[in-house]
């Protein structure tokens, strides 16, 4: 039957000594339980897991000690009986050898088990219980990424999974627990992957498995007979256990640039992973122990072990029987794809598939980098068929536009073309560069960008109050005009009675009182040309004079209006007009005071008179 | 204790860009012995002394340049581009004409330009065009007549001699233009049967040159199966030339028939020697086929209507300027795009 199934190839790859017969000749070992277990918080993809046990409390075997109440996360369970030791930051793995929140558990040796329920018939559950429980038993992805299992298994709704593939390449030279676990397991791997293909009910099932594993092959063979799982060896390539590479081989189909498998109708799932499921769902078991390769010229014992999470590497290393003189470089993962540590004492955690302890000699540096003499050995074997060098130079040159433009992105940092550079260029290392330059440039252009927003909200809103002020003080002016107006009026009335409301009525009254002298004194002058001829002789018209006054004052009005005008509409004769005003001020008020004169005159007048 | 920290991958094959030149320069012997074979001594004398010139002018601009010059030696890039000229200048050519060459190779060509890697042009083939340009007798002239013509061979202090400009008095016995020189100037007033009855023709093939092209196919198929080269561009280049010489040279009295261009002249050194330098290159495949058939094309018009009887050189830098124009627009399909992106970010498609 497997040979009846149709492969496909994907571009590029590469041949690299595989050294996994070294931790093949032993079967899967128990690690045994160390001093101290140091459990990180976060194994998986998604928010870490919260402690729900405090320092000193005593707990059994696989009893949950870490959970996620919401948002992606599966709990942490204790690997064996013990007493919680302390919360708090430990070196957990990662490039970067950074600390991380912790659980340790000190072992207290009797490796007792909490209460377990194991379902014989996962076909009488409901879908979301089956789910629930491999949540519950913190089932992540164990091929790498450690995405959440039931997350997973929960393809958005609109995406149909048509082929579920066990993904058993294993195509990174060193490691073999994927190996090891089908070998020795193949009943679990595929109990587990029956229960995964009952939840999503795929049209097609099937297992991918180098050419290079006979043994597993075999086992995977027997295990599968009489079931509708079909078992594809696949020409040994890395790497062909890349999920976009795989999924290609097996259906010819490509993953779209940004997608997911499910887009296609693809799911993949990881040996491990497998085996972890069958353990949730027929054992009660949560996830508490992993298969680890342990290899390396500077381990005596290579092989595989089963280890308790949270097992400090060095006692995984003491295990294999390290050479502490010997070991230059300790990588974590396959010699392609892992990263160098740079201690010991982090702890194995859920996606930890690999330790390889090598000498000098086994993993040498590289030469030193030469000059690209752009030979393409790089585009021959890159399986995404993207065009290294170009990214390359790109990359260098600070020209992230343009390596993005030759779809950086798509890179899955396999290292195929590194591995072949004849001029021995970290490759992958200038991609990884660009893409961290190319995200902290996305970051900053967010936040840019969103204070581009804000400022523009407060720019609109400054506006807006800009406007409503406006608005306000106009309404304001009109209302004040409207009350200067008044004002005006009233300070004309009190010009009139000589007195002045205040310093603007009191200016406005002068111009007036000015206005009014200028007519007045015209006419008082008249009045004088006749007075002085008989001032002494005649007692002065005061009802003339009176009338004058009168006059003069109604004049006044008049040329007030004039100037108003002139000065509202921004008239030429404004200055004449002004001028003028300010020259008859003296008049107006000489008539004023013949006026009171001529009062005191008729007050004075009839003894002189008299007299006279 | 310390671990050594790196990025991944940590493993790696090893075949570095020394040992890839290395295979280049062993892949070109059988063309070599095959020339000495069929034309003296000149060629071995020239490979040798452009090799020398080529690093020592490329010590020289390194030193000024202060970069470390041992590490970049060894590269054997250099040395490369010394034997390609050596290979292709004509077996009597004067010293200085190959040492003109060389130089204007290394320093103007490579070096000026950033050095290895960052050539735009072949250095190889510009210094040919230079000295081609420049010294147009002595690049016509001193090509050796089949070894098979001669009455007596110039043995190698006599083929030395010549060469250092020593002595210049035997030289006529020894040299004749090219075959395809010879065809190309005689047809004109000549039919094809009686040009091609000049001793230099074998049976439709030039004498000596059919097996020298033939070794240089070899050393090329070596390469191609060593993956050092990949078959896209020798494959277009001759198909190219196949098509241009059916297409257009079907009528013998007035051009060179298909087996002159094919096994005469620098054909297959050109294809699977000269073609093939990757700096200078197209990157993809599609790429590799466009350049490699562009350089088939421009050699077949140039040797039947330009002036000069052979067209490699040009035909290479001329196929060098369109390089990165090629390259804009024939990048691959990436996994799981549904075609290529073609062009400048942001700029116009196709």
């Amino acid at each position: 039957m497997s040979s009846t199934i149709k492969l496909w190839d994907f571009s590029g790859g590469i041949h690299p000594a595989e050294n996994k017969e070294r931790s093949t000749s032993r079967p899967i070992q128990p690690a045994g339980i160390p001093g101290q277990l140091v459990l990180p918080l976060q194994q998986h993809i998604g928010a870490p897991a919260k402690p729900t046990v405090a320092i000193g409390d005593a707990v059994l075997k696989g009893q949950k000690i870490a959970d996620v109440s919401h948002g992606m996360g599966v709990p942490v369970h204790a690997p064996t009986s013990g007493v919680i030791e302390s919360i708090g930051d430990y070196p957990v793995p990662h490039p970067s050898g950074m600390a991380d929140r912790c659980i340790v558990l000190k072992p207290d040796g009797k490796d007792e088990w909490c209460e377990r329920y194991s379902i014989s018939d996962y076909r009488s559950l409901e879908r979301d219980e089956a789910l629930a429980i491999i949540h519950s038993a913190g089932v992540s992805g164990m091929g790498g990424a450690g995405f959440p299992t039931d997350i997973k298994l929960r393809p958005p709704r609109d995406r149909k999974v048509d082929t579920l593939i066990l993904n058993g390449a294993e195509c990174e030279p060193y490691i073999t627990a994927d190996d090891m676990t089908m070998r020795e397991r193949a009943h679990d791997v595929v109990a587990g992957l029956k229960v995964m293909a009952w939840i999503l009910r795929p049209e097609r099932c099937v297992i991918g498995i180098e050419d290079n594993k006979p043994e597993a092959a075999a086992a995977l063979r027997q295990a599968t007979q009489g079931t509708q799982i079909e078992l594809a060896v696949i020409p040994t390539k890395y790497p062909s256990g890349g999920e976009k590479q795989l999924i290609q081989i097996l259906t010819g189909m490509e993953v779209p640039s940004g997608g997911i498998p499910a887009d296609i109708g693809v799911m993949c799932q990881n040996v491990g992973t497998a085996v972890a499921v069958a353990k949730a769902i027929f054992e009660g078991s949560p996830l508490i122990s992993r298969v680890v390769t342990v290899t390396g010229e500077a381990v005596r014992n290579p092989g595989n072990f089963e280890v308790l999470l949270g097992t400090p590497l060095n006692y995984l290393l003491d295990q294999a029987g390290l050479q502490q003189d010997r070991v230059s470089r300790l990588i974590l993962g396959g010699p392609m794809m892992g990263y160098t540590l740079t201690t010991t004492a982090v702890p194995v955690i859920k996606t930890t598939n690999c330790i390889i302890a090598a000498v000098a000699a086994e993993l040498p540096a590289p030469p030193p980098e030469q000059a690209c003499i752009r030979c393409g050995q790089c585009a021959e074997v890159c399986p995404m068929e993207l065009l290294p060098q170009q990214l390359f130079w790109h990359a260098k040159a600070t020209e992230f536009e343009k390596a993005e433009h030759l779809n950086l992105f798509d890179c899955i940092e396999c290292g195929a073309c590194s591995y072949v550079c004849p001029s021995s260029i970290p490759l992958v290392q200038y991609y990884r560069y660009a893409k961290g330059e190319i995200r902290v440039q996305r970051a900053e252009q967010l936040k840019a960008d969103r204070a581009r927003e804000r400022f523009e909200a407060r720019q609109q809103r400054l506006e807006r109050e800009q406007q409503e002020k406006e608005l306000r003080r106009k309404e304001r002016a009109k209302a004040a005009a409207e009350a200067q107006a008044n004002k005006k009026a009233e300070a004309e009335r009190a010009a009139a009675n000589g007195e002045a409301v205040d310093e603007r009525a009191a200016k406005s009254a002068l111009v007036e009182q000015a206005l009014a002298r200028k007519r007045a004194s015209t006419e008082a002058s008249n009045a004088k040309v006749a007075a002085p001829a008989e001032p002494a002789l005649e007692k002065p018209d005061i009802e003339a004079l009176e009338k004058q006054f009168a006059q003069a004052q109604s004049k006044l009005d008049t040329m007030q209006a004039m100037l108003e005008d002139a000065k509202a509409q921004q008239a030429d004769n404004v200055d004449k007009l002004e001028r003028a005003v300010t020259k008859n001020h003296d008049r107006v008020k000489r008539a004023e005071e013949a006026l009171a004169d001529a009062r005191k005159i008729l007050a004075t007048q009839p003894e002189s008179q008299s007299s006279d | 204790m310390a671990f050594v920290q790196q990025s991944s991958p940590h493993a790696r094959s090893a075949r570095p860009t020394s040992k890839v030149m290395l295979w280049v320069i062993l892949a070109a012997l059988p063309g070599l012995l095959a020339q000495t074979l069929f034309f003296g001594w000149g060629n071995i004398i020239n490979v040798v002394w452009c090799i020398a010139i080529a690093l020592a002018s490329e010590a020289a601009i390194l030193k000024l340049r202060n970069k470390p010059i041992l590490f970049v030696l060894k590269d054997n890039t250099a040395a490369v581009t010394g034997l390609l000229l050596g290979l292709s200048l004509p077996q009597f050519a004067p010293w200085w004409v190959s040492g003109v060459a060389v130089i204007s190779a290394i320093v103007i060509a490579k070096q000026l330009y950033g050095g290895l890697g960052s050539n735009p042009f072949n250095p190889a083939m510009v210094g040919y065009a230079l000295v081609l340009i420049s010294f147009p007798v002595a690049m016509t002239t001193n090509w050796a007549e089949p070894a098979l013509l001669w009455d007596k061979a110039p043995s190698f202090s006599d083929t030395l001699s010549v060469i250092a400009s020593a002595k210049q008095t035997a030289i006529d016995g020894w040299t004749m233009a090219t075959p395809l020189d010879e065809y190309k100037h005689k047809i004109a007033t000549h039919t094809a049967d009686e040009v091609l009855a000049h001793p230099t023709f074998g049976e439709g093939f030039a004498k000596g040159w059919e097996w020298v092209n033939a070794a240089f196919l070899v050393g090329g198929l070596v390469l191609i199966s060593l993956n050092i080269i990949t078959w896209h561009i020798p494959v277009a280049f001759l198909s190219a030339l196949v098509v241009m010489s059916l297409a257009f040279g079907s009528n013998e009295d007035l051009y060179a028939p298909l087996s002159l261009h094919l096994l005469a002249g620098g054909t297959m050194l050109g294809a699977f020697f000269i073609a093939t330098d990757p700096v200078s290159a197209a990157t993809s495949h599609q790429g590799k086929l466009i350049y490699g058939a562009g350089i088939g094309v421009l050699i077949y018009l140039i040797r039947s209507w330009g002036n000069y009887p052979d067209a490699v050189a040009f035909s290479v830098l001329l196929m060098n300027f369109a390089v990165p124009f090629i390259d804009h627009y024939t990048p691959p399909r990436t996994y799981g795009h549904h075609k290529a992106r073609r062009g400048l970010p942001g700029g116009g498609r196709n």
